[in-house]
């Protein structure tokens, strides 16, 4: 080897700093705090500060509330422990709600920061704590807000929606859930201790490498994505496996509701996506932390590969994120419009053709990164050609309503507000296909309207109509509608206020991610999208308010037949709300698509006699305990803490080892108990009807 | 595209867009005929897909109120889900459309390849036989622009000029982060990348000072990584070279390695001279005393494997394609 580029970076700078040290004089704060320091506390900055007492008073009064009312045990045993999907479900919902707020908070400062940064005024942010917001706002939004709702939701219905009493492997579904939790509690860890990323939300090197970002807001970045990708890779194959091996006898694929097929693809589109991920962040991991050069400026090391790499699982991660939703607007659609969903085979071929072309688009993202142009147009027609089975599954939602009897129900609002978003995000996406407009676009804050025009608009939309159409199913009441109307009105208006004129500031120019701007005309625009900000916070806080009134007003708004829209067409409208623990007494079988509908209209009885035991996993602590070392795993990998790294890696594989040893994890719910339980649902049924 | 045209409802669309170039939409309204091209084709674009996407919204907006529950008087048929025919509208509707469109996109994204020496300076308007393309080597550093000029002997930080009409030949790389090489007003952008040369042809059509900047987050300074790109005649030209080469220092690598410390907001600066083949060892990642340039390994590892000839130029890699 000739002698090195400039940056030669000699393999001592990281992992191998406690042995050199050892060897001059035994330094245990060093070994046990690594680079961790009083000075990682940023208690100079004054926004910080106030968010930590903030939240650490938050955190007191909510530890001290839960103390008070007793209960830890109720947690602990009923969720924390719980496999049951439902559960599992339910508190993917809660992390995604949460992690919404705070990276919803990063939106808000930024939309100020940028109003009012105009020339002399530099704004209250300056870029060491601007880049991090940006950085946080698309990190989180992606992989602690978007995820865990996409996957709350396919706990919740699918194994209800195939007639299965559990996932595949309902262990494991904790374990991913914690995981998650995991990746998220560190990138929350890095406001108060350290500092997160400044590299944009994907991490581009160089910027991202040991000589640009030498702290440790990038290797926060690194462990907290790999461990949540575990996680989310885990219940990817968890999905798969139940989709494919748990249908109720009868359910062929081409009888499957379309959540389930859509849940299918997007489950399948993880499994072959997120190990991309866990690659490539593996080698970041190696060029940070032991000098290797997969993707450094000198020494053979190229930043492009990274750059293809992210986006050959970022691109299928987009669809990842709205497929389910499509689904859940096919359930909705259905469902409100009092009609079976116009084309389902359409539907299911365009969800699978949306699936093998995901994978064919990736370098859509960086026309600009000098392919040439028969490369370039392939990518963009490839693009293009989304399109179609897109906009067939559109058309298809508007004949399913064509005909019909829609009631205005609020996830039906959500839906059509979808329907009219999205054709203008999916028009803007096409836009930004054709390579030459692009290359005026690209980093623009049209991008920027685009993907939030998309995402709000078909993931948002998606969830909150989600969660709206099936809180009765998991509570067994309903939720407010009015406070679901005002929730509506103030997201739709406010996405609108709030990237229309990114639109238009991407068209004079404007690109992403900067910090203060110099012309004065821009301003006026900023002032309005920062409206439209303030606007969707009135949107969360109406869901918020939503979820306590509705509380409150549980007993007027129970559902006790089980079919709250009394137009429920697929299998979970058929069993209780909330569902018993085993979700169904017996395995249904299947003869339509539209099970449950068909079954009303062929007269169907409940079984009331002859109910046998049934088999049922055992909550475990493992999940937690797992996800736990992984925690401090993380933390110490980042903090370059060598030994606490090294005793919490050997504890984490001793204690999954360990857990395989355990036999005991299954018992039997009696049949006395599924007789009280049905006879109990058998007199509401006989009571309400 | 004429028959097109005769639709009334797209000239209004047109006339959105001209709404947009009169409230200083650089993108909307630029003045060198690649970014005029590039207006073009987003205007006919979103000309094409509106064909499909009013309908769609106006239809979703008409069957929500006429198929409302309260609207008892609608047709109501909970059983129909099929019809062959819909089905054959709602897949070659957009099919149609994005055929149009990709045939477009084929043959612009060649038309306006970057890398592609221009053959006009602007509708019909050839270029004059006689014209050499100016070159200019642009060099994106944390967190400033540093131009050469090669055929001038000239450089400049955060500031370049070109005469209108003539062709200009952009040879853009990066000392450290990647950056993005964005005129509006002139053509679209390109990434700046360290050790490989990307490539931009363009020409400025009207005189005037343009905004230039990087479009790629690059940390901490990227917000104020701005440059200033003047639009002149050929006399003007000469006079900014002159005074370049009158109130310029000299590039020495002394000089250089002062400038390529990391700084944010630099003011426009003028270099007389320039040190023998600088931009070549930026270029090649071989600045420091002793080290070995790129070109120079990749030369001495094809020796060695004897796979293919040893290439002449610089480490361009992926980006020399056919013509």
């Amino acid at each position: 080897m000739p002698p090195g580029g400039k940056y030669d970076i000699p393999i001592h700078h990281a992992l191998w700093a406690p042995v050199a040290k050892m060897s001059d004089h035994f330094d245990l704060t060093k070994l046990i705090f690594g680079r961790l320091t009083w000075e990682a506390i940023p208690y100079h900055e004054p926004i910080l500060v106030a968010t930590f007492i903030a939240v650490a008073l938050g955190g007191i009064a909510l530890l001290g509330a839960l103390t008070y009312f007793r209960v830890w045990g109720y947690l602990w045993k009923e969720w924390f422990t719980s496999i049951d999907h439902k559960k599992i479900g339910v508190m993917y919902m809660v992390l995604g709600i949460v992690m919404l707020l705070r990276g919803f908070s990063d939106a808000i400062m930024m939309r100020i920061q940028q109003a009012i940064a105009f020339g002399d005024n530099a704004g209250y942010l300056p870029p060491h704590h601007y880049d991090q917001i940006f950085t946080a706002h698309g990190v989180i939004m992606i992989f602690f807000v978007a995820m865990p709702f996409v996957v709350g939701l396919m706990n919740f219905v699918v194994p209800l929606q195939i007639g299965a009493r559990d996932v595949a492997f309902p262990f494991l579904n904790n374990f991913s859930y914690w995981m998650t939790v995991a990746g998220a509690v560190l990138t929350m860890i890095s406001l108060f201790v350290g500092e997160f990323a400044k590299t944009g939300w994907l991490a581009y090197p160089p910027l991202s490498g040991i000589m640009q970002s030498p702290d440790v807001g990038v290797d926060y970045y690194i462990w907290a994505l790999q461990i949540a990708g575990v996680g989310t890779l885990l219940s990817g194959v968890n999905f798969t496996v139940t989709i494919i091996k748990m249908r109720a006898p009868g359910m062929s694929l081409m009888k499957m509701p379309v959540f389930t097929w859509t849940a299918l693809c997007t489950n399948i589109l993880i499994v072959a996506a997120f190990p991309i991920l866990t690659a490539v962040l593996a080698m970041l991991t190696l060029d940070r932390y032991l000098g290797t050069h997969f993707f450094t400026n000198d020494l053979g090391g190229n930043a492009m590969m990274y750059i293809n790499l992210i986006w050959i699982w970022g691109h299928p991660e987009v669809y990842i994120l709205i497929l389910p939703l499509f689904g859940v607007f096919s359930e909705i659609v259905a469902t409100y419009s009092g009609k079976r969903l116009f084309g389902y085979t359409s539907m299911v071929y365009a969800t699978v053709v949306i699936t093998v072309l995901s994978y064919l688009v990736w370098l859509h993202h960086f026309f600009t990164m000098g392919s040439g142009a028969s490369v370039n147009s392939f990518f963009g027609i490839t693009t293009m050609i989304i399109s179609i089975p897109t906009g067939a599954k559109i058309f298809n939602w508007l004949f399913t309503m064509y005909r019909g009897r829609i009631k205005f129900e609020v996830p039906m609002l959500w839906t059509v507000g979808f329907m009219i978003t999205f054709v203008i995000g999916g028009m803007t996406g096409v836009l930004l296909a054709v390579p030459p407009a692009d290359f005026v676009l690209h980093n623009s804050l049209f991008l920027i309207a685009h993907f939030h025009n998309v995402i709000i608009g078909g993931v948002v939309f998606g969830v909150f109509a989600a969660i709206t159409y099936w809180y009765p199913k998991v509570f067994g009441y309903k939720l407010d509608p009015f406070w679901g109307k005002c929730s509506f009105w103030f997201w739709c208006i406010g996405f609108y206020f709030a990237f229309m004129p990114l639109y238009v500031l991407g068209l004079m120019g404007v690109t992403r991610r900067i910090n203060h701007f110099d012309d004065p005309s821009l301003q006026i625009w900023f002032i309005v999208a920062a409206f439209g900000a303030f606007l969707i916070a009135l949107g969360i806080a109406s869901f918020l308010i939503q979820l306590v009134v509705s509380y409150r007003k549980r007993d007027q708004n129970r559902d006790l037949t089980g079919d709250p829209w009394g137009n429920g067409r697929t299998l979970e409208w058929s069993t209780s709300s909330p569902p018993p623990q085993y979700n169904y007494a017996f395995t249904p079988r299947i003869h339509d698509t539209d099970s449950w509908w068909q079954m009303k209209q062929e007269g169907f009885k409940r079984p009331e006699s002859g109910f046998v035991a049934i088999h049922m996993p055992k909550n475990t602590m493992a999940g937690m305990l797992l996800a736990g070392l992984c925690t401090a795993f993380g933390f110490a990998m980042i903090w370059h803490m060598w030994l606490i790294a090294g005793v919490s890696f050997a504890t984490m594989l001793i204690s999954a080892i360990v857990h395989t040893f355990n036999y005991d994890r299954d018992y039997y719910i009696p049949a006395e108990e599924v007789e009280r339980v049905e006879s109990e649902r058998t007199r509401v049924l006989a009571n309400n009807v | 595209m004429s028959l097109l045209k005769s639709i009334p409802k797209l000239f209004l669309i047109a006339s959105a867009f001209a709404m947009l170039a009169g409230c200083d939409a650089v993108v909307m309204s630029p003045s060198g005929d690649v970014a005029m091209q590039q207006r073009d084709l987003i205007i006919w674009s979103t000309i094409l897909m509106l064909l499909i996407i009013v309908p769609v919204i106006i239809l979703t907006l008409v069957f929500a109120w006429r198929y409302r529950e309260s609207n008892t008087k609608a047709t109501y048929k909970p059983e129909w889900d099929h019809s062959t025919v819909l089905e054959l509208v709602v897949w070659s509707a957009p099919l149609l459309i994005i055929i149009a469109l990709g045939a477009l996109t084929w043959v612009t994204t060649h038309q306006l390849d970057p890398y592609r020496p221009l053959d006009r300076i602007g509708p019909d308007r050839p270029i004059p036989a006689d014209t050499k393309p100016l070159v200019i080597e642009a060099v994106s550093m944390d967190w400033k622009w540093l131009f050469f000029y090669p055929e001038q002997g000239i450089a400049t930080v955060n500031e370049i000029a070109a005469p209108v009409d003539q062709p200009i030949q952009f040879k853009i790389t990066s000392t450290a982060n990647m950056n993005s090489f964005f005129i509006p007003a002139l053509a679209g952008q390109i990434y700046a990348m360290g050790g490989m040369e990307t490539k931009l042809h363009a020409v400025i059509n009207e005189p005037g000072v343009y905004k230039g900047f990087s479009a790629n987050y690059s940390g901490a300074g990227y917000s104020d990584m701005k440059f200033k790109f003047h639009g002149v005649s050929e006399a003007d030209f000469d006079s900014w070279v002159q005074k370049v080469k009158t109130q310029g220092d000299d590039l020495s690598y002394d000089v250089y390695a002062q400038l390529e410390k990391p700084s944010v907001a630099d003011p426009v600066h003028y270099y007389a001279t320039v040190a023998d083949g600088l931009y070549d060892k930026i270029l090649n990642r071989c600045i420091e005393p002793g080290s070995v340039c790129m070109k120079d390994l990749m030369t001495s590892h094809s020796h060695h494997h004897g796979e293919g000839e040893a290439e002449n130029g610089h480490m361009e890699g992926m980006h020399e394609h056919a013509e």
